[in-house]
Order: C-alpha cells, then sequence, then structure tokens
C-alpha cells in the first residue's frame, strides 16, 4: 500500500493503539519554553510524577526576555524565567537559558544545534513547531497539558490527521519570496483552511528553496490550520544539519521519508509559482493579504453580509480605507525578527537592500536575530555594521520580541508595523498596534522609504 | 463532567477568533492556572482604563449571564497557549458551538472539559440569530446524545468519539497514559543509540 510521508512518520512513532481511533505516538525530542510549560511542572509535582526520560527534553528562555540585555524586563518576566530554571535543574533538563551562547528562539536554536533529523516526532508548546517539517520530521505544537504528559511518559494522545498535498511549481518571480509563498498558500487555502489536516508541500518551488526558507514555510503552515507540515527532505536538508552539535548523535533514516508516489491525499492544491507576487497583509488575519501593487479590498456586491462585516472590521482595526493603494501606507516601526524570518539568510537579505541606504526619519526600526548563534554570525559578516549604519537598532540579545510583544519591545496603540513576522492579529504587537506582514526584505524597504513599497523598484544598495 | 451543558447563550459572530483576542498576553505572565477569568476576551470586555465597555456583548444583559459560546468560523486560531482555554471556564463558558476550530484549542479544550460541539454553518447562523435575541437562548448541550436542544428543536452536532469519551468521564489523561507504562518501554527497546536523543546540557 502507498503511504504518504506524513503515515509514514506516524507508523513509525506509534507505541499502541488507544480506544475511540486513537494512539499513543513516541515523542522523540521535546521543547519548552518559560510560558507555556509552568503549569506543566507543577502537575508533575501535584501528582508525585517523575520525568520520564529528562534528557530527550530541551527549554529555551525565549518569549519573556528583553533583547536590548541579558536582564529580565520586569519582575513578571524574571519570576517566569527562574521558574523554568528552577524545574529544569530539578529535573535535569537542558536549558539554553539567557547568557547561554546556544541561546535564541526555540525553532531557530533547534535546527542551528543539529536537534531535528529527517523521521523524527519533534513537540513544543509552540504552535509554530510545525518549522521541523522542512527537514522531513513531524513536529507540532501542543497544550500545556500535553506538555506534561509528554514530561510524565514520553508519548502523546494523538488521532491522526487528514492529509494535504499543496504543489507550487515553476520558477518564482523576481521581487518574491518563500515567505511571499507561504502567504499566498494561507490567501488560498483560507486561514482556517487546513484545520485537521498535516500539510505536505512540494514542486520544484519548494525544492528550489533553501533550507530557510523552506523553514519558513513550514513554520507559518500554522497559519493556515495546518497542524503540522511536511517537506521531504532532499541533499540540501541532510547538509544543512551535517556538523551541528548533536547532528552526528542522530540517526532516523529507517525509513524512506518521502511519500510514495501516488500514495493519496485528502485535499490537493496547485499554486503556480509565475503567480506569486510580494505580498503584504492589509487585514487582522494572515490570509488577508495582496500584491505590494495592489489596493486594500473594498466590498463587492455578490460578498455574504458575513464577508462584509469581516472586511469593515479589519478595515477599522487597520485605520484603512478601501480601494487605498497598499504602497504609500506610511509605517511607524519596522521590525525583522521571528522564528519566521530572523535566521542569517533574511538578514542577509535585509541588509542587503539596507546598504549604504538610510532608515526613514519617521520610522522606528529594530532588528532581532534569531539566536545568539546567529547574531554572531552575522557580526562575522558584517552585517550588524549595516544595520546600525542604515538607522536599525541591532539587538544584542535574542528572543521573540516584537513578534509578540511579550518583553518590553511593544507597539504603541495605532502604530503601523511593517513586520517579517507571522500573526497580524488585532494586539499581537500592542495593544491598538496595526501589523502588515511581509518579508524581510520588503520590511528593510518600507523602513527606508517610511512607507510599504514594492521591493522590485529597489535595486540592491551601493 | 456532567453528560450535558444548558445555559443562555451569547452570539459572538467574528471568524478566526485568535487565542491571543481571547487571553491577551499581559495575562500569560503567571506561573499557575488561577486569575486568568479577568483576561479573558479583556481588551473586548474592558478599555484601557480597565472600565467595562458596555457596547460589548458579554457585557450587556441578557449575555452577560452566558455559559455557552455561538462563535464564527476557525475560532481558538493562532498561539498554543492553554490559558485561552483556562480563562474561558474560570469566566464561567461550559461550552463553545462553531463550525470548526483550530486543532490546538480544540485538544486543550477537550483537556480541561471545555465542550466544543461542531455544527454546520446553516445552524451555527441560526444560533446566532436567535441568541441575539433579547429574551435570551437557553441550549443545552447534550454531550452524550451528541445533539443541541433549544427552542423544542433537537439538532445533532459532530464530536469525534475520543472527544465525546474524554468529555464523559473526565479522567485523567496523563496518569491514565502511564497504565500504558511497559508498552512505552517496550517500543523504546526498539529504539537504536542514534535514535534516541540526548540533550547537551
Ligand atoms: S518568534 Fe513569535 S511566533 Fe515564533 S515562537 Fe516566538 S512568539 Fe512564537
Amino acid at each position: 500500500m502507498t503511504r504518504t510521508l506524513y503515515d509514514k512518520l506516524v507508523d513509525a512513532h506509534k507505541v499502541c493503539d488507544l480506544p475511540d481511533g486513537e494512539m499513543l505516538v513516541y515523542v522523540d525530542f521535546h521543547i519548552m519554553n518559560e510560558y507555556t510549560s509552568p503549569q506543566a511542572f507543577s502537575g508533575l509535582e501535584q501528582k508525585g510524577l517523575p520525568v520520564w526520560r529528562p534528557e530527550a527534553h530541551l527549554s529555551v528562555v525565549d518569549h519573556v526576555n528583553a533583547t536590548r540585555s541579558s536582564q529580565p524586563p520586569d519582575a513578571a518576566s524574571k519570576l517566569l524565567i527562574d521558574n523554568l530554571n528552577a524545574n529544569c535543574r530539578k529535573h535535569g533538563i537542558a536549558l539554553y537559558g539567557l547568557g547561554d551562547p546556544r541561546q535564541g528562539i526555540e525553532h531557530v536554536v533547534v535546527p542551528e544545534q543539529g536537534l531535528v533529523a529527517p523521521g523524527m516526532l519533534i513537540a513544543c508548546g509552540d504552535s509554530h513547531t510545525t518549522t521541523y517539517g522542512a527537514f522531513g520530521a513531524l513536529g507540532f505544537g501542543i497544550g500545556t497539558s500535553e506538555v506534561e504528559h509528554v514530561l510524565a511518559t514520553q508519548t502523546l494522545r494523538y488521532k491522526r490527521l487528514k492529509t494535504m498535498l499543496v504543489s507550487v511549481e515553476g520558477k518564482l518571480p523576481a521581487g518574491a519570496t518563500a515567505k511571499d509563498i507561504i502567504m499566498k498558500v494561507v490567501q488560498v487555502v483560507g486561514a482556517g483552511g487546513a484545520n485537521g489536516y498535516a500539510v505536505e508541500f512540494t514542486g520544484s518551488a519548494i525544492r528550489d528553496l533553501d533550507m530557510s526558507g523552506r523553514m519558513t514555510i513550514c513554520n507559518m503552515a500554522v497559519e493556515l490550520g495546518g497542524r503540522a507540515a511536511l517537506m521531504a527532505p532532499d541533499e540540501k536538508a541532510y547538509a544543512k544539519i551535517a556538523g551541528r552539535a548533536h547532528s552526528g548523535l542522530l540517526d532516523f533514516s529507517g525509513e524512506t521519508w518521502v511519500s510514495d508516489p501516488g500514495a493519496p491525499f485528502d485535499a490537493v492544491f496547485e499554486i503556480d509559482a509565475a503567480d506569486i507576487a510580494p505580498l503584504v497583509t492589509w487585514g487582522i488575519s494572515p490570509d488577508q493579504s495582496v500584491p505590494v501593487d495592489g489596493v486594500v479590498p473594498s466590498q463587492t456586491a455578490h460578498m455574504p453580509p458575513k464577508a462584509k462585516e469581516g472586511l469593515q472590521r479589519a478595515l477599522d482595526y487597520m485605520g484603512l480605507q478601501p480601494g487605498q493603494p497598499v504602497q504609500g501606507i506610511s509605517i511607524d516601526s519596522a521590525f525583522i525578527g521571528s522564528c519566521t524570518n530572523s535566521r542569517i539568510e533574511d538578514l542577509r537579505a535585509a541588509a542587503e537592500i539596507l546598504k549604504g541606504r538610510k532608515v526613514a526619519t519617521t520610522v522606528q526600526a529594530i532588528v532581532v536575530p534569531g539566536s545568539i548563534f546567529t547574531k554572531l554570525q552575522a557580526e562575522k559578516e558584517g552585517l550588524d555594521q549595516v544595520f546600525r549604519d542604515a538607522g536599525f537598532d541591532w539587538r544584542p540579545e535574542s528572543g521573540c520580541s516584537m513578534c509578540l510583544a511579550m518583553n518590553d519591545d511593544v507597539a504603541l496603540d495605532g502604530e503601523r508595523v511593517a513586520s517579517s513576522t507571522n500573526r497580524n492579529f488585532e494586539g499581537r504587537q500592542g495593544r491598538g498596534a496595526r501589523t502588515h506582514l511581509m518579508s524581510p526584505a520588503m520590511v528593510a524597504a518600507a523602513a527606508i522609504k517610511g512607507h510599504i513599497t514594492d521591493i522590485r523598484d529597489f535595486k540592491k544598495g551601493s | 463532567m456532567p453528560k450535558s451543558v444548558s445555559g443562555l447563550a451569547a452570539p459572538f459572530p467574528p471568524s478566526n477568533v485568535d487565542t491571543d483576542v481571547i487571553m491577551p498576553k499581559r495575562f500569560l505572565r503567571t506561573i499557575t492556572r488561577e486569575g486568568l477569568g479577568e483576561g479573558t476576551l479583556a481588551d473586548l470586555r474592558f478599555d484601557e482604563e480597565r472600565h467595562i465597555r458596555p457596547d460589548f456583548i458579554l457585557n450587556r444583559a441578557p449575555w452577560n449571564d452566558a455559559s455557552i459560546l455561538i462563535v464564527g468560523d476557525n475560532f481558538g486560531c493562532g498561539s498554543s497557549r492553554e490559558h485561552a482555554v483556562w480563562g474561558l471556564k474560570q469566566m464561567g463558558i461550559g461550552g463553545v458551538i462553531g463550525t470548526g476550530f483550530a486543532g490546538i484549542f480544540f485538544d486543550n479544550a477537550r483537556k480541561n472539559g471545555l465542550a466544543l460541539p461542531i455544527v454546520p454553518a446553516a445552524l451555527r447562523d441560526d444560533l446566532l440569530a436567535l441568541a441575539s435575541h433579547e429574551d435570551g437562548l437557553t441550549i443545552t448541550i447534550d454531550i452524550a446524545e451528541g445533539v443541541l436542544r433549544f427552542d423544542n428543536q433537537v439538532q445533532p452536532f459532530t464530536m469525534d468519539d475520543a472527544t465525546t469519551t474524554a468529555l464523559l468521564e473526565d479522567r485523567d489523561d496523563t496518569l491514565d497514559s502511564l497504565k500504558l507504562a511497559d508498552q512505552i518501554r517496550k517500543y523504546e527497546t526498539g529504539l537504536t543509540e542514534k535514535m534516541r536523543v540526548k540533550v547537551i546540557a
């Protein structure tokens, strides 16, 4: 029988069947952060349970820490960080905390340390755990009760998902990036369109991408509702993790980690890469995007009343007029960071635009490298200087920062942010803050102009 | 958990209500599960000075007594924060009726005894309309029978068997799964050395 890559991964990790069509799956590796794990540890405590296999877990401080300095920004953040420290010490769990050279955003850190390999099952109390699908590993986000379950049993109760194939064939036009591919997919499939599905990406446009771009795509697959994202691992995937701290220690190569030819999928979407332009979100859901040379949508006669209401709500929140050109929307801040777009390749792409140019005086621009490792690499290449010369605030520490504004990087009410992140939700970057998602190069270009602008009109910096 | 959840229903129709909206981040700076009720939908319920927003439906009679929400598509999308579910429960919500929910939110709800019946869009839209009347709509989510009861009507909803069982039995998944420790150990004996992740501390 032919099987999809997803089915092979599930089969390989099945411990046993459970009643009602569920199963217990084995978790090879589990990652924790400071804000979704505390109640899982206290759950263990209350039940008097030990951690099943402490060496198979990693904790990272990334969500609440300041990125201006290695000191926690306030008492509540310190409480969360200290609590994680104490829990890890008590249970013998590895921690990449503040001041550790391996620290950074969890999903940036893990591949850097070679802690992912094709064929693994990885869980984490964070929705963007889908990132590891770029390596042919089954990664998915879980809630805190499930974090407790993994700690105590090294397994999860699991129900097999339906499968969706998204194929992107052809050559990406100039100016379009991996970020634009996934924003296009979210637009086509819809924000909840892949709820209940594992999404496999395939096609020449995907294979042509480097691993950083593939991670961007799998990362944001959760924005279409995908509980898992997958790509067949190729030489690029194996090469990316070779020579990392853990890579020689891991080998899950028992299976061929690709979908068998003709394996059945429950849903299929085909996208022509030639149709993908640099995209920008105008609304409050990641599927509300248009090409940068387009306009903010207007109501149409055949629109159902609910859609009209939704459109109006988004326009009101974003402070935009229907029919307004997207280019020319002026911004107050620019943010380059997050597990979607803060790897070295993203910093290089933005620096290429910034070189020899200046950020508009009306714009506050921040760049937060995805990890300390990334920061050091960027400094070695002189990218930090390019950012600083252009007027960007180059942050010495790494973390999620203004992606979710749980630290002291918060956009103000009504402030408009050009952002390389993944969620343009109401209040995501600060109460009343207005987020426009786009690629890192487009953020850099917007920072220079002071308004959203088409990257295709930009020559590389001098 | 009782076999059914009954109460006044409030309409909350926007699509794609995410967990950032359900539980804003400032309430996540905690190491306990408690005290999250006041954070639930806080930016919709209160203005910046913590004054009640009288225009928000859950602040108006009769809906301020609601224990069931009728919601738009893809409710609970975004972040995995279980705080969103803890907060809804602490605010007194026992059931959320929609056309479909984001996966992690759905699993979190089940772990905490929050019932999420799934209904077709036409029925959800009817319920939204009925629940908008000032006299108030009382709904019973009959979990054991898999139906909604309201206004002399009985309408089926979708819920997978495992979720139904979990809601009815109110079990502790962690302790339950540990009864399968032998099976887990057996699986582990089949792993090669390089399949046993050991994170370098
Ligand atoms: S960078 Fe943003 S999306 Fe990624 S883990 Fe941090 S908060 Fe979540």
